[in-house]
């Protein structure tokens, strides 16, 4: 019963590049439809961690669950029910925006009808219909963006993983993006998001703050903010971070 | 995989480069070798010094200016008038007669012609003293016959197998090939896949529920169908253009060409599992694939004149067994029967690849 409620379940996860532990013992769940804050400093083990949770990598040893299954032993079918988005955002520059649509869709085996469905329904949503038929190299940073959230939920993952989603974009663009987020996660996905932006951390249900391969702290951003006695998840930050060094 | 093969015709359609590099590059190649870089002579500016001006030194001359390898640019008049000929840069050869040649010829069996060369270039030199020497002898040869006399030298008679006219495009249309198949295939796949690494689109199709396999296959697929359309293009433009015989079968020709296709695909997958940009891909295969296809081939410099420790590294060469085979169906026009060998070279060169290629994408994702 537990796993129904909890996408995400890892246990004593280890991952180890020679001698060199880049995920020390990691043990956290995530609930069903939460938006999830995943932090640290560059180089904590962050994208390790991902890399892990999206069946890209192996863990050393223990364990972790995504939406059900083993991401060691059943890494197909957690690639099948997760989307994904990353900073260097994964949208082709000499493809149209329809086209972009389709070959994502395509490869996660969604038929040409649910193709064109979905495109025109994301599309409305983003109030993008008419750019369409637009090359991407043509369409400014920000929406790009957009769609690249747009395309990575396209086939209704369980989970998202945006790693940096938001980078080196405008604070209005980057509003209008966790509004789409947050949209998503009322429809009862769950989104699981790094950033660098400690506002957006303030955004999110839970987050946890990693460093040197170490989860040390997890909790709402409230609760954290009490524990700390600070005002901001900024100073929180800054705090877990500092006394490491 | 189907939408992924899509896309990527999309790729190569929209970019103008490859385009080029697709369709322009065989048919540039294929016309530069074919005229410009050739061996052969033709339509070479001579002058003549007569100094004898018999009927015999006029029938010579006009053998040589009928022959089609040479054009007389002038007459000169005296000794004095060559070097200033030669410096005016019109000129490759002058033709001397001595004088009184025909009477000589007559009364002592014996008469001479010098033939003064421009050796800048010692290998056009070469020839032309070959084709004039040849053209005097055949001639001197006719002018015995006529006249009754039985030659008592032995002349050789050399006769040319498989390329009777000596034409170097039978001999670079092979090698063309074989670099071309080797670009499309090798170089294309390998920017083409680190291009996707580059920008971060390869993050999310290795995250997407499609296997290695696949992904491979989808990348590749388009590039053996552009380098078989590359093939038939060349194979048509130098039978139509340059007359280039295909003595054997063409579906043994075809055939072996996708073996090759196949090699060079596995090659550029593992060329791109090794770098980590565009560049770095595009000046590995041009310095681990490229020029050792052109040096060491044995496409224009010969292997049996290679040092013996360079003939021992070109028969790594995938290239060299490759044109072995297409000489051998082209040119020589024989069967499977004799090439055999190479092409079970080839087909193990090719297993290996695969399998390199294979393990080394899989081992990224670890």
């Amino acid at each position: 019963m537990k796993d129904d409620d909890h996408i995400i379940v890892v246990e004593n996860l280890v991952k180890k590049f020679g001698s060199f532990v880049a995920n020390d013992n990691l043990n956290f769940f995530v609930k069903r439809g939460e938006i999830f804050g995943f932090l640290g400093a560059n180089g904590a083990g962050k994208t390790t961690a991902i890399k892990i949770l999206s069946g890209l990598s192996k863990p050393s040893s223990g364990k972790a669950n995504v939406a059900g299954f083993d991401v060691g032993r059943q890494s197909e079918k957690v690639k099948r029910n997760i989307g994904y988005m990353s900073q260097r955002f994964s949208l082709y520059d000499d493809l149209t925006v329809k086209e972009n649509f389709r070959f994502y869709g395509g490869i996660y085996g969604l038929s040409a009808k649910a193709i064109k469905q979905k495109t025109a329904h994301l599309l409305q949503k983003l109030d993008m219909l008419d750019y369409k038929d637009m090359l991407l190299s043509k369409i400014p940073l920000g929406w790009k963006q957009k769609l690249a959230f747009s395309v990575a939920v396209m086939h209704d993952p369980a989970v998202v993983f945006l790693d940096e989603p938001t980078g080196g974009v405008d604070p209005i663009t980057r509003r209008q993006f966790w509004e789409l987020i947050y949209d998503k996660a009322s429809e009862g996905t769950t989104i699981f998001v790094t950033t660098h932006y400690m506002d957006e951390a303030e955004y999110c249900e839970r987050v946890s703050i990693m460093s040197e391969g170490r989860i040390e702290a997890l909790d709402t951003p409230s609760n954290l903010k009490k524990k700390y006695r600070v005002n901001t998840m900024d100073e929180v930050f800054v705090r877990i971070a500092r006394s490491d060094t | 995989m189907w939408p992924f093969i899509k896309k990527e015709f999309f790729h190569i359609f929209r970019d103008f480069r490859s385009m080029l590099i697709l369709f322009g590059m065989p048919v540039a190649q294929v016309l530069l070798f074919g005229f410009a870089i050739t061996t052969d002579i033709k339509d070479v500016s001579i002058a003549i010094l007569d100094n004898s001006k018999d009927n015999v030194s006029r029938e010579i001359s006009n053998k040589l200016v009928s022959s089609g390898y040479f054009i007389l640019n002038s007459n000169l008049s005296s000794n004095n008038e060559i070097e200033a000929a030669f410096k005016r840069g019109d000129i490759k050869e002058v033709v001397v007669f001595e004088n009184d040649f025909a009477q000589k010829l007559q009364r002592e069996g014996v008469a001479n012609i010098q033939l003064i060369i421009d050796a800048s270039e010692p290998n056009t030199a070469n020839m032309i003293n070959a084709y004039t020497s040849g053209i005097i002898n055949s001639y001197s040869l006719e002018l015995m016959k006529k006249q009754g006399k039985i030659p008592i030298s032995i002349i050789t008679e050399p006769k040319m197998l498989y390329n009777s006219g000596l034409r170097s495009v039978f001999m670079f249309v092979p090698g063309v090939i074989t670099i071309l198949l080797m670009l499309v295939s090798a170089m294309m796949t390998s920017i083409s896949i680190t291009r996707e690494k580059e920008v971060g689109t390869m993050e999310a199709i290795l995250v997407s529920p499609l296997k290695p396999i696949q992904i491979i296959l989808g990348k590749v697929a388009p590039y053996v169908l552009l380098s078989f359309i590359n093939l038939i293009v060349i194979l048509l433009l130098s039978a139509f253009v340059f007359d280039m015989p295909i003595r054997g079968s063409i579906v043994l020709l075809l055939v072996e060409s996708i073996l090759f296709i196949v090699m060079a695909l596995a090659l550029g997958i593992l060329i791109s599992s090794v770098s980590k940009s565009q560049q770095q891909a595009m000046l590995l295969s041009m310095f681990a694939l490229l020029l050792p296809t052109i040096l060491l081939s044995g496409f224009i410099f010969p292997i049996e004149n290679m040092p013996y420790a360079l003939q021992l590294v070109s028969h790594v060469m995938p290239s060299k067994w490759f044109i072995i085979i297409v000489k051998n169906i082209m040119l020589k026009g024989v069967g499977i029967g004799y090439f055999w060998k190479e092409t079970l070279i080839l087909l193990a060169m090719t297993v290996f690849f695969i399998l390199m290629s294979v393990k080394k994408f899989k081992t990224r994702l670890e």
